[in-house]
């Protein structure tokens, strides 16, 4: 019962730190500073899955977590190239 | 009994974390002060957060998918930032007013991005001066 309640905690304050960086992702200055902020909001949302999979006791959610992960690292790369290229 | 405690320290260590490098990246003055403060706190916060997954359902199979995860985060999070703040120095995205030393200036040969260890005079314009880095003072 307390691990749901640390759980329910935890997953408002990752929301908060998600609005933190959603803010962030609007109004930064440049596009460097929007990619950060994106792949800050997946490593935020791999979080909110871990979190969320203690709070349901379902395993399976994990894999997502993999996924997320990988898919991240692959777009960040793409967009360091383009902007490396587009100068 | 001692295991939920674990897993309670570890998820809100690891949130604490994630919650500090929200905080860097929209607090911080420029982009590489905002990615000095995301790539590290958010990787160790996500990695608090799913050994606390691992210690919560304490299977092998789960243990080593974490394992799996984590030890990936710490491959791929570096890379990716040295990869956009490259990118990002060369698109001319601006330094901090108060930085102090800016060792790469005039390093970077403009023409095929290679770095050179004696001056390139050609690459003097690569590090605009601007405002931009304080957006936030309001």
């Amino acid at each position: 019962m307390s691990l749901t309640l640390v759980a329910l905690i935890i997953l408002s304050v990752l929301t908060a730190g998600m609005i933190f960086t959603f803010i962030r992702l609007l109004r930064g200055p440049s596009l460097p500073d929007r990619i950060v902020a994106l792949d800050l909001l997946v490593t935020l949302l791999i979080g909110v899955i871990a979190t969320y999979a203690i709070l349901n006791d379902q395993s399976a959610f994990l894999d997502v977590a993999i996924i997320l992960a990988l898919v991240s690292f692959l777009g960040t790369v793409a967009f360091a190239y383009y902007i490396e290229r587009r100068v | 009994m001692a295991r939920e405690v674990l897993v309670d320290v570890l998820m809100v260590g690891g949130a604490v974390f994630m919650f500090l490098a929200s905080l860097g990246i929209l607090r911080m003055p420029d982009l590489y002060t905002r990615m000095s403060a995301t790539s590290k706190a958010a990787t160790l916060g996500s990695g608090l957060v799913m050994l606390a997954a691992a210690v919560y359902f304490n299977e092998f199979s789960i243990t080593v998918r974490v394992l799996a995860i984590i030890v990936f985060l710490l491959l791929t999070v570096p890379v990716a930032a040295h990869m956009i703040a490259r990118a990002a120095y060369f698109d001319g995205v601006p330094l901090w007013e108060g930085t102090v030393m800016d060792e790469l200036r005039g390093h970077y040969s403009r023409v095929d991005h290679r770095l050179e260890s004696e001056v390139v005079p050609s690459t003097e314009a690569v590090v605009p001066e601007g405002e931009e880095g304080d957006d936030f003072t309001a």
